[in-house]
């Protein structure tokens, strides 16, 4: 089994977001980057998994400059067998999925995983994008995962509800909750990881289709209303005459 | 030239999202001088079509498409585009739009936007969108440069208003010869509850403050009387307490509801990446320093135990006084 994970490098879930004065980037001084959640704890650590019980490769791939090698270190630790970095600005998920098609190719890969979505820019796109550039079936929020012989039995999420489905290798997917579960990194794995290969492969052309133009923080709530414990009936007047949601 | 917009029918119906989606289409068609097509798959009473803004809907017909199948979808939609020489196409971003939007932005190359909470800013040559970042932290300005472009809606972000319109129906034959998906369909498994939680108007989501399974049912008795969904925070799905279906925020759903009333929830950020779009929060917390009182429209400070029936009974009796 050769697998490759898409990981990308996204801000902690608890960074406070703030703007450069017009507005026009993402302020990352200071900020502590991670491997996007989706990526790290539910693709990489099934892929782990599937790696432990059928043998095999587990590459990690990464589009991005080389401020991110830190990330990428980390999921080395956590257990993938070596990285790739495509020494690219991941400003646009076209021109990503392209960098990634380009690199996988012509390498064999049994399977290709995406997350859910970056927790940047919840996109939910390169997934299905790289599927497409690499002319695979795509199965996209995939919560369980498992493999005999050549063929991968899904289940994922539907509108609605879960479906099962069963493809043959090669195919794309992308990971949701439900994947694996979050290892954390020992001392063995963190000390092998400085070893473990990272190859920076230079970019190759892409289109980029969108650029962002602006930012701006979401407006927080007004003043919250309490509501006496005792007469929890007024909130219900209030839901209907006030916010007029009921 | 036109807009082209993807929509779907459930139980029988043309979609919520499919008609904020052919409003929200024909809003860019009014701009760009051209009519909306609509593209559907299945039978069912389309009028709803022509009442939301299309002015054509073509029913793609191919035995292949009947179990939404990522490839053969994306396919059908470029064929449908093609014909009708859509420069625009919007879908909504449930998870048919994500499996599908960006594998046709991929073949098309065309630049997308997905989960769009703003109409486009169109002036000459340059086209805007408004889009949710940082899990609803912040919102973006996206420019798309390509000629083709696809936006994708996040669910409940636009009103629904029906007209008087009515649109032409036809079918439309794709051919699907040359594309073969080897994924097949085991089992479908439907949430057997009415309410689906993305889609739903009304949400009551619990966490651990209700200290464990068995005290759900006055959550449940909540929403029912409300007619709303339930949904949970995070460790309450991981510890089983309630389905992983329910589980709301930055690793689960995102939603965003006209009204979210959370119960026992502390109001964790990632908790709140998933909710914070909600129209009206109320929360309902032991801790009148829970920090999800920050993000409130309405508070109650108490126990649950105490409150929830209360207000089971209150809505029993609003409901009595306004029927
Ligand atoms: C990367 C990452 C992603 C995450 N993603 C998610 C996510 O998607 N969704 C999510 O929900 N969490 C997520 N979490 C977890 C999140 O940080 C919180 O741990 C979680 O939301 C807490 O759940 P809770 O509010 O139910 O429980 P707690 O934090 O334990 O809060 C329980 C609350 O109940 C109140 N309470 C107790 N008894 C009563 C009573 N009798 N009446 C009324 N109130 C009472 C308490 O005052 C407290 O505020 C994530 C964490 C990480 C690190
Ligand atoms: N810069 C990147 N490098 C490698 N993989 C990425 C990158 N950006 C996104 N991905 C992968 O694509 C998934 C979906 O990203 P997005 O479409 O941006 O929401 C992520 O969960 C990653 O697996």
């Amino acid at each position: 089994m050769k697998i490759l994970v898409c990981i990308s490098n996204v801000p902690d879930t608890t960074t406070k977001i703030t703007f450069s004065a017009d507005n026009s980037t993402f302020n990352t001084a200071g900020v502590q980057f991670v491997i996007n959640p989706y990526d790290e704890w539910y693709a990489l650590v099934r892929a782990l998994e599937l790696k432990e019980t059928l043998g095999g490769n587990v590459t990690i791939i990464h589009v991005g400059a080389a401020d991110s090698e830190a990330t990428i270190r980390k999921g080395l630790a956590i257990g993938a067998d070596d990285a790739v970095r495509i020494d690219a600005e991941p400003n646009d998920a076209f021109a990503v999925a392209e960098q990634i098609a380009a690199y996988a190719k012509d390498k064999g890969f049994d399977l290709v995983m995406a997350g859910k979505e970056t927790i940047n820019y919840n996109g939910s796109m390169v997934g299905a994008m790289l599927a497409e550039l690499l002319n695979l079936p795509f199965v996209s929020m995939a919560t369980k995962l498992e493999i005999a012989g050549t063929t991968a039995t899904i289940e994922h999420d539907i509108d609605g509800g879960t479906e099962v489905v069963e493809c043959p290798l090669p195919l794309v997917l992308s990971a949701n909750k439900g994947m694996a579960e979050a290892r954390i990194p020992n001392m063995r794995g963190i000390m092998a990881a400085r070893t473990k290969p990272l190859t920076v492969v230079p970019a190759a052309a892409a289109d980029k289709l969108t650029s962002i133009k602006s930012y701006e923080l979401a407006k927080g709530r007004t003043e919250c209303k309490f509501i006496d414990a005792a007469h929890p009936e007024q909130l219900i007047e209030l839901l209907h005459n006030e916010a007029k949601v009921i | 030239m036109s807009v082209l917009v993807y929509t779907e029918i459930s139980k029988g119906r043309i979609k919520k999202a499919s008609l904020e989606a052919v409003n929200y289409g024909s809003r860019i068609a009014a701009q760009m001088n051209t009519g909306v097509t609509a593209v559907v798959i299945g039978d069912a009473d389309l009028a709803d079509l022509g009442k939301a803004g299309a002015k054509k809907v073509l029913r793609l017909k191919n035995d292949k498409l009947s179990d939404l199948n990522g490839q053969y979808l994306t396919a059908a939609v470029e064929q449908a585009a093609s014909a009708e020489n859509s420069t625009v196409i919007i879908f909504s971003s449930d998870f048919t739009g994500k499996e599908i939007a960006p594998r046709l932005a991929a073949k098309l190359k065309a630049g997308i936007v997905a989960g769009a909470v703003g109409d486009p800013v169109i002036s000459g040559d340059s086209f805007t969108v408004k889009k949710n970042v940082f899990s609803g932290k912040a919102t973006a300005m996206y420019v798309i440069h390509s000629a083709k472009k696809i936006i994708s809606l996040l669910p409940n972000s636009f009103p629904v208003t029906l007209g008087e319109g009515t649109a032409e129906v036809s079918d439309f034959a794709v051919n699907l010869d040359n594309v073969n998906s080897p994924v097949k369909v085991k089992e479908v498994k439907k949430v057997t509850s009415e309410l689906n939680l993305p889609d739903a108007e009304l949400v009551v989501s619990a966490g651990r403050g209700m200290k464990g399974p068995e005290n759900w049912a006055m959550v449940e008795e909540l929403a029912k009387e409300l007619g709303a969904a339930t949904a949970c925070s995070r460790p309450v799905a991981d510890m089983h307490w309630r389905p992983h279906h329910e589980h709301v925020g930055q690793t689960g759903v995102a939603i965003r509801p006209n009204l979210y009333i959370a119960i026992g929830i502390s109001g964790a950020i990632q908790h709140l990446a998933g909710v914070n779009g909600s129209k009206t929060i109320v929360v309902i917390n032991s801790d009148k320093e829970a920090p999800f009182f920050k993000s409130a429209d309405y508070g109650i400070v108490g126990d649950a135990f105490e409150i929830v029936p209360k207000l089971v009974a209150a809505v029993k009796n609003f409901k009595a006084n306004h029927n």
